[in-house]
């Protein structure tokens, strides 16, 4: 028994290293002082970082990114939270198919979505790049929010909606004072994985940017292509803090939700 | 003079008649029971009163006007889930405060009336508290305090008790009782178990198959009952299906296969075609075949198929001529599986029913 335990932690240990292996290795080059990203460093610097800064495509992306994720946020939000309630609260004919429809977006490989919306978002109807970013980061975060929202509302008591409307509230009334105030933790955890799918998303954004136009995943994909400096590993280890710290929210919130809930 | 009306009400699911043609008058400040098994329609009946159910036909008259199509936010009645159905995200103030503040009330008069309701059920120095930690028991009582002080025109109660254990069920429907009868609320309770409606009710009505039965004060029903659905939910157990039945001046007589009895006429009993006899368990008399004495009117001989120990009595099965009967009998001493014995039918224990 104590052997076979052994192995298994040593075998844990690799798989450990395996994936955060990588991660460590950036995230080391990352303080390179040097012009030429490499591994080990030879001098230790915080210039790449100060870097970020001074690249002004960057910033720019990023302003994209934020508008385009937080924009396409506010849509899906506004389309799902209907979506998933109507999901969780209503039997009716083709439930099951409008649920499949609904996280396609998921299954369906993302280059090929990309390249439809190309097709038809860009090509058929003529949008222009921001509108057609916002459709298609509110179509890729669409299925995150349904189902997490969804996953909220499955342990939802709907008598309490009958409770409500017994004590004279209307059915919109009922839905804002005891609906959403419990779904709240839900919908923030919801808002949350979106974002992230929406922010570091690059084969559905590759299609729709355009001259002048480029999210940040984007942008950092085009600077490795011209240049090979540790800029790039300093906005990696940016963007797996800026990751880890709203799984760790969303975390929070869903504990929290399961706590609550009994 | 009734304070509200079920007219002609039929309800269909999935073409199937939950209620068919279905009257109900309720009495001002009357408890009414709807008692029976799942799936008659007592749970449908009381939605529809709420208003969470519409009918496909028929009226719902509340003081002679046309409630059917008021929605259920308009309509001021108090309705008690099963499952409490506490606001989770509010305390045990704001749960019952809810329907106040949508009254809008002052925030003076909501902090008087929640104080008031909350002594009421006995739950004073809760009020900061969440739904969350409150026992089963606790929660019914806010979820009775939050229906209350609305001062609803009538108060519904869909089997509040049945995810409470049996102690506290026995307390709480005293305490409901209390409440309602201190108040004089107009109260329709809805429940599948007898001994609670029985007890707590002014009126019950006996659902069976989306009809009303019986219905009638409790102690009527007990005794009395009209139907054999009745009579069987109740308790009766045994039933005898007679030939032929004659109405004397103050007895009735019986035939059933060569078999007669005789039964004494009862001015309550009403049932005056039935011929179905009814009989309960505790009221069939066994004699030991030896000791039959002269008593003969009434009587068959039988014998004790199976006998089982219920803990207070002795429960038989007795095999006759005209059937099986169900027999209980306290005794220390059993009857032997197999044995001769007589059974004899009182007088004034067998009830008549359709």
């Amino acid at each position: 028994m104590q052997e076979k335990n052994r192995g298994l932690a040593l075998f844990t240990l690799l798989v450990f290293l395996f994936l955060l292996g990588p991660l460590l290795i950036i995230s080391v080059t990352s303080f390179e002082g040097g012009n030429i990203l490499k591994f080990p460093p030879e001098e230790l610097s915080l210039r790449w970082y100060e870097n970020i800064f001074n690249v002004e495509m960057f910033l720019v992306a990023f302003k994209t990114s934020i508008l385009v994720s937080l924009g396409g946020n506010l849509l899906a939000l506004l389309l799902g939270v209907p979506a998933a309630y109507a999901l969780s609260r209503f039997d009716f004919k083709g439930k099951s198919v409008i649920n499949a429809f609904f996280v396609s977006p998921i299954l369906i490989p993302g280059i090929v979505l990309g390249f439809a919306f190309l097709r038809y978002i860009v090509g058929t109807y003529q949008l222009p790049i921001y509108a057609a970013l916002f459709v298609g980061h509110t179509v890729i975060m669409l299925p995150f929010i349904i189902r997490v929202i969804s996953s909220s509302l499955t342990n939802f008591d709907f008598s309490i909606e009958e409770a409500a409307e017994s004590l004279g509230a209307s059915k919109l009334g009922t839905f804002f004072t005891v609906v959403l105030p419990n779904i709240k933790s839900g919908i923030l955890a919801a808002v949350m994985i979106a974002f992230l799918e929406s922010f570091n998303n690059v084969d559905i954004s590759v299609y729709m940017t355009g001259p002048g136009v480029s999210t940040f995943p984007i942008q950092m994909l085009t600077y490795v292509e011209n240049y090979f400096d540790p800029t790039i590993s300093a906005i990696s280890v940016l963007l797996m803090f800026i990751t880890a710290f709203f799984m760790f929210i969303v975390e929070r919130l869903m504990g929290l939700t399961y706590f609550t809930k009994r | 003079m009734a304070l509200f009306t079920l007219q002609d009400i039929s309800v269909a699911y999935n073409k199937q008649n939950i209620l068919k043609d279905f009257n109900l008058e309720i009495e001002k400040g009357k408890l009414v029971s709807l008692l029976g098994p799942s799936g008659c329609g007592k749970t449908t009946t009381l939605r529809l009163i709420a208003g969470f159910l519409q009918a496909n036909e028929g009226k719902f008259l509340f003081k002679e006007k046309d409630y059917t199509k008021v929605p259920v936010n308009k309509r001021n009645f108090g309705f008690v889930f099963q499952n409490y159905a506490l606001f989770p995200h509010l305390s045990i103030f704001d749960n019952i405060a809810f329907g106040l503040r949508l009254r809008k009330n002052s925030k003076s008069e909501i902090e008087k009336k929640v104080m008031n309701v909350l002594e009421i059920v006995n739950l004073k120095g809760f009020e900061k508290r969440y739904p969350q930690e409150l026992s089963g028991g606790q929660k019914q009582r806010v979820a009775i305090a939050r229906a209350l002080v609305i001062e609803p025109d009538i108060l519904l109660f869909d089997e509040p008790l049945s995810n409470l254990d049996a102690n506290l069920r026995v307390n709480m429907r005293v305490e409901i009782r209390r409440i309602q009868q201190e108040l004089g609320i107009t109260t329709v309770y809805v429940s599948h178990d007898q001994e609670e409606c029985f007890s707590i009710s002014d009126q019950v009505a006996i659902m069976n198959k989306g009809i009303i039965e019986q219905l009638s004060d409790p102690a009527t029903i007990y005794k009395y009952p009209q139907t054999k659905f009745v009579a069987d939910f109740i308790g009766f157990k045994n039933f005898i299906e007679f030939d032929k039945r004659t109405d004397h001046e103050d007895k009735i007589e019986l035939n059933k296969s060569g078999y007669s009895f005789v039964l004494h006429k009862d001015a309550q009993m009403t049932n005056a075609s039935g011929k179905i006899g009814a009989i309960r368990p505790d009221d069939l008399l066994i004699r030991e075949k030896e000791d039959m004495g002269a008593v003969l009117e009434n009587s068959l001989s039988g014998r004790v198929k199976v006998s089982t120990y219920l803990g207070r009595s002795y429960q038989y099965v007795v095999e006759t001529p005209i059937g099986d009967f169900t027999v209980n009998k306290e005794m220390t001493e059993s009857y032997r599986t197999g044995q001769e014995i007589i059974l004899e039918i009182p007088r004034n224990q067998m009830v008549l029913v359709d």
